[in-house]
């Protein structure tokens, strides 16, 4: 029997408890054992961008963090992006106004360090974007409405709807 | 696609550590786990035991002095890279952590990690070899100092024994009259690069070459350091340093890329870089 370990963490505000193996990766913890399947596990070798969390504040790779690793830590998913009247934020916004998503299956991990990237650089340059969304990959839009996406996303915080 | 099992310890002082590893010398150390972690779950590698170190105290530093840049063994890229103090002090660390990865990554993973994993094509061990820095390794026997140019010794292995943990790694300051620059070839930005090169020009105070470096990565096993300065002669003839590292190394092929087009690309970069360090050089001289 694998040597379990108890996992205490904060997840979208909400503390979280959880018995674990130590090679139980975070986005597992948060799919399997929390039931929130928001996050999405794409290459799980830290390629594809899909389970990027908010690390207290800061985006990271959930299928590159163990969960024992994460304890005690803050941890921000799609979930808990809206507004907790479940009015979607800014950035949730602006990818649906301008189409920054087809199938979805990326969407997670787009919202999540697109957050973070705003947060940082209001107002980004196109480079910055590019620079910014370059670790997460998109199979169907071909990228050009996700960029537009994080330009109107910068708008709408700038407006103060954010 | 999931880690196998492995014994974890996750201590809170550098001792803890220290005498964790000691108990476990077959054990891997947790940092970032950007790489790490990737070979898990890829199940490439199974080591009986992790030893987590995030949560050890004192390890998160990144301290700018006049010597020189010293990174402790927590601090994260992202850390690093918009740090203005090691910037102001070494700015070529900056400039090539812009390289590695990608944001999102560097968030995560560490600039000692990326030492110790000493992969060939990665950023730091080629900026810490062209500056001749050094990392300090701790175990429960005591601690050393090991020479960037010892420190490598082949793709993925360092010379760090068992049971001993990377620290810090120190990145000696520019002197005057010094300019850096990095410059690699990917296929996609935040890949593995097909080749790169980090160089570094000094200035007499007559203004001619007195020292020219060029670190590479991803050309052979262990980060290649070439000393450039007599085929670029005194005036800087960065083309003629260019052909002269062109004969001087013998690339690897893989699957990427083949030996020529290696050379071929490292010839091309190590004159644009050096081309762009001795301007940067002739500007903090003051010309």
């Amino acid at each position: 029997m694998e040597e379990c370990f108890e996992v205490a963490l904060t997840v979208n505000g909400i503390p979280r408890t959880a018995s674990v193996p130590a090679r139980r990766l975070l986005s597992d913890l948060l799919r399997h054992d929390l039931g929130l399947t928001g996050t999405h596990v794409g290459c799980e070798h830290g390629v594809c961008g899909c389970c990027t969390v908010l690390l207290d504040g800061e985006p990271v790779r959930s299928c590159l963090m163990f969960a024992v690793t994460a304890a005690g830590h803050e941890i921000t998913t799609v979930e808990g992006l809206a507004a907790e009247d479940g009015t979607p934020s800014a950035v949730q916004r602006a990818f649906r106004e301008c189409h920054g998503l087809q199938c979805g299956f990326c969407t997670p991990g787009f919202l999540c360090t697109v957050t973070a990237l705003l947060r940082e650089t209001p107002r980004p340059t196109d480079d910055q974007v590019l620079e910014g969304i370059s670790g997460n990959l998109c199979r169907c839009t071909g990228y050009q409405n996700i960029v537009k996406s994080v330009h109107r996303a910068a708008e709408l915080l700038q407006e103060g709807e954010g | 696609m999931k880690p196998p099992p492995f014994g974890y310890r996750a201590p809170r002082t550098l001792d803890e550590a220290l005498d964790a590893l000691a108990a476990v010398p077959s054990g891997k150390v947790l940092a970032g786990g950007q790489s790490l972690i990737p070979l898990l779950n890829m199940r490439l590698a199974a080591p009986s035991h992790l030893v987590d170190i995030n949560r050890v105290a004192g390890l998160d530093t990144v301290h700018a002095g006049d010597e020189g840049v010293r990174v402790g063994a927590l601090a994260r890229h992202a850390r690093v890279e918009r740090s203005p103090e090691a910037a102001a002090i070494q700015p070529l660390l900056g400039r090539a952590l812009r390289h590695v990865a990608h944001p999102v990554i560097r968030n995560r993973g560490t600039v000692v990690g990326s030492l110790a994993h000493a992969d060939p094509a990665g950023e730091m061990p080629a900026v810490l070899a062209v500056l001749g820095g050094t990392v300090e390794a701790a175990s429960a026997r005591g601690r050393r100092t090991i020479p960037a140019a010892e420190f490598f010794r082949g793709p993925l292995e360092s010379a760090l024994e068992p049971g001993e943990l990377a620290v810090s790694a120190f990145f000696p300051a520019a002197p005057p009259r010094t300019g850096t620059a990095f410059a690699e070839t990917a296929r996609r930005h935040g890949d593995y690069a097909l080749a790169g090169v980090a160089a570094v020009v000094t200035l007499d105070e007559d203004l001619r070459v007195s020292a020219a470096r060029a670190g590479y990565l991803g050309i052979c096993g262990v980060p290649l350091v070439l000393d450039l300065a007599g085929a670029a002669g005194p005036a800087g003839d960065w083309a003629a340093a260019a052909a002269h590292a062109r004969d001087s190394m013998d690339p690897e092929p893989d699957i990427h890329a083949g030996a020529e087009y290696r050379r071929h690309l490292a010839g091309v970069l190590t004159e644009r870089t050096l081309s762009i360090a001795a301007a940067e050089a002739l500007r903090r001289a003051g010309v």
